[in-house]
């Protein structure tokens, strides 16, 4: 479903990313960690493009965006991303967050677009949340519409960037039970996050990045209980004292 | 084209009237800044009387002087002052309807500048035991100043360029002097002149301001 | 006649007053049609200045950034002089009325353009992001979530500059607008008696002041911090 090769990423001096590899297969979810600062936001936002990678090639569900010609926008459609900090757009209705892409991207109409907006929010458990702006609903209720905002497009992978960061522990599960469903579902996902216990759960695979190289990668047991590499240990190490 | 707009000869001719008229257009400035701000901070500190009979009669003040074109102001002071015996002259008038006209203006600044600053300020002033009046001079006004220093440069800016409407009343301010030299020489190049003197005399402070507004906005 | 009836047949002149209020009635007239022309064309093309400056052509943008500076630092009388009397010896005759309007419009055009621009640029980053992240085009992203939220940041300073450089209407009476300022002065030099210029001035408080009344309203409404 994704196959990016050989990516390298400059901001000015700092080298993010040092020729990263990373394929992911049909309804797989990989689960990337590492300390910040390792370049994996960086690697997921290369995913959709919204950093351009120096060198590399990056195929997503056969399109190539690194192609000169490609649609971007077409493309992003197919690639649904969630933010650490929703990003929802305070102006507009939960609905109207969900459907602005629906009718002005995929060019449906206001009552299709409706329709499938009500729908995701109802995915997510919000439907009854429809009419109320960002600005009145929770964290985890933010983040859970800004989930439904990218899978009303019917997306064919999902990259979530740190998406329980900014709540509040006891918001946090209420987004995690949406993207289990996902998973269930047989959404292909790539998430950052820091939340170890649902990368045990729901993870096939979780990666290991540090200074912007993936150093180790595998089924979460053996990343979790056997890691290989001495970083691997001592960021494991690290975490799991907390 | 560059005959009429950038004669040098006329140039030349021109130039000691208009440094005598920039000379007056900055004396007026250091003179009606000062006062603006002084009305206006006296407003601003009358706000912070809360009763109803200070409060709506401030506001009405302040509304009446900010619906009221300074050209307008300044006019009926120059023009109709003199019919019962006062006579101000050019630089009194320009003087007194820049207090009212800026000050309002200043008045609103710093009084929102005033309101920005935490009430814990003053308590912990207070608690140390500063007077009411140590604590406004010493803790509050200091941070409110620095708060709204962007919206009181601009006011500042527009004060300045106020400064043009002395024109209007014979003070021989530098647009004055350049329409006199215009009309002496049937060339408009002394107002273009003058128009570049004005440019380089403030658009170091609009450029600042430009940075600072920019800034501003992203923080709120 | 007593001190205080001589200031009121000099000020409030009841004879003069009714000779001349038709011409200040017209004179509000003339400032009313030149001040919606300033507003709407000054804030339309200031909108369309900042929009250009997001499509980010950079020789373009630093000609935009030196025009926009050059108007706020030079005195909108300053303006209207240089178009009045200037543009004449370059074969242009603009009226009093057309130069006064150029003016204010370049000026709040100016102001306006910085205003939007920092509303644009004071939209958080991410709004872009999870705009473009749907497949938004930029145009799209521009105009669908990033301009609304910009619209609204800039609604507070945009009102109180509107009001201000509405006001400068009263400079076109040096070039012989007949607006009310206008109209008032020569009805005094006419009769010899100050009491049209308080009319002028009254007529100015009833244009203005619920403008300015209106203005704070909005302030508040749309205040800065959400």
């Amino acid at each position: 479903m994704i196959e990016a090769i050989g990516l390298h990423k400059h901001f000015g001096a700092l080298h993010v990313l040092k020729g990263v590899d990373l394929r992911v297969a049909d309804r797989e979810l990989v689960f990337v960690i590492g300390p910040s600062g390792s370049g994996k936001s960086t690697l997921l936002r290369c995913l959709n493009r919204l950093e351009t990678p120096d060198a590399g090639s990056i195929v997503v569900d056969g399109i190539d965006l690194m192609h000169r010609r490609t649609d971007l926008n077409a493309a992003r459609r197919r690639i649904g991303m969630v933010f650490q900090g929703f990003n929802l757009y305070p102006h507009m209705t939960a609905l109207g967050n969900v459907t602005l892409a629906l009718r002005k991207v995929a060019g449906k109409g206001r009552a299709e677009a409706e329709a499938l907006g009500l729908a995701a929010l109802e995915r997510v458990g919000l439907r009854d949340r429809a009419g109320h702006t960002p600005g009145q609903l929770s964290g985890g209720q933010q983040q859970r519409v800004a989930i439904a905002r990218a899978i009303a497009l019917e997306p064919r992978v999902m990259l979530f960037d740190e998406p329980t960061s900014a709540l509040d522990p006891e918001l946090v599960g209420s987004v995690l039970a949406v993207m289990r469903e996902l998973r269930e579902d047989g959404m292909t996902m790539v998430v950052v996050s820091h939340e170890m216990g649902f990368a045990r759960a729901a993870a096939d695979r979780v990666v290991f990045m540090d200074h912007g190289q993936i150093v180790e990668q595998g089924p979460p047991a053996a990343i979790f209980e056997a890691p290989q590499e001495a970083r691997t240990q001592a960021f494991i190490g690290q975490i799991q004292r907390h | 084209m560059l005959d009429t707009f950038f004669n040098v000869e006329i140039m030349k001719a021109a130039w000691p009237i208009l440094l005598a008229g920039l000379g007056n257009t900055l004396l007026l400035s250091v003179t009606v800044v000062p006062l603006g701000l002084l009305g206006g901070l006296m407003l601003a500190l009358l706000a912070r009387l809360h009763s109803p009979w200070v409060r709506w009669p401030l506001m009405a003040w302040v509304d009446f002087f900010r619906a009221f074109p300074p050209l307008v102001l300044l006019i009926l002071l120059y023009a109709g002052l003199p019919f019962i015996g006062i006579e101000l002259g050019g630089f009194g008038c320009v003087a007194i309807a820049f207090f009212l006209n800026t000050g309002a203006y200043y008045g609103e600044i710093l009084r929102a500048g005033i309101d920005s600053v935490p009430t814990g300020q003053t308590e912990a002033a207070r608690s140390t035991g500063l007077s009411a009046s140590q604590t406004m001079a010493w803790v509050v006004l200091p941070q409110a100043v620095r708060n709204v220093l962007p919206d009181l440069m601009s006011n500042t800016l527009e004060v300045v360029k106020l400064t043009a409407l002395g024109s209007v009343v014979a003070m021989p301010e530098l647009l004055f002097q350049a329409r006199q030299a215009q009309s002496l020489t049937y060339n408009p190049t002394p107002i273009v002149v003058a128009a570049l003197v004005y440019f380089a005399l403030l658009w170091p402070l609009v450029r600042l301001l430009s940075r600072l507004e920019n800034r501003a906005l992203r923080a709120g | 006649m007593t001190g205080w009836e001589r200031f009121l047949d000099t000020f409030f002149n009841a004879k003069v007053m009714a000779k001349y209020w038709p011409d200040i009635l017209h004179g509000m007239w003339v400032t009313i049609e030149l001040a919606m022309l300033v507003v709407v064309t000054g804030i339309a093309s200031g909108l369309a200045l900042a929009l250009l400056r997001a499509a980010g052509i950079r020789p373009l943008n630093w000609l935009m950034i030196f025009v926009v500076d050059a108007l706020r630092a030079l005195p909108p009388l300053v303006i209207i002089v240089l178009i009045y009397f200037g543009l004449p010896s370059a074969g242009l005759t603009p009226s009093g009325f057309v130069s006064t309007w150029a003016a204010l419009a370049l000026v709040l055009m100016a102001f306006s353009e910085e205003i939007f621009w920092a509303g644009i640029t004071a939209v958080p980053r991410g709004q872009w992001e999870a705009a473009r992240s749907t497949g938004l085009s930029y145009a799209q992203a521009l105009f669908h979530v990033v301009l609304p939220q910009a619209l609204r940041l800039t609604i507070p300073p945009l009102t109180s500059r509107t009001i201000a450089i509405t006001k400068g209407t009263a400079l076109g009476s040096v070039v012989a607008v007949s607006e009310i300022l206008g109209q008032a002065s020569s009805a005094v030099s006419n009769s010899y008696n100050p009491s049209p210029l308080i009319l002028g001035a009254a007529a100015y408080l009833v244009l203005f002041i619920p403008v300015v009344v209106a203005g704070r309203w909005v302030e508040t409404r749309f205040a800065w911090k959400k």
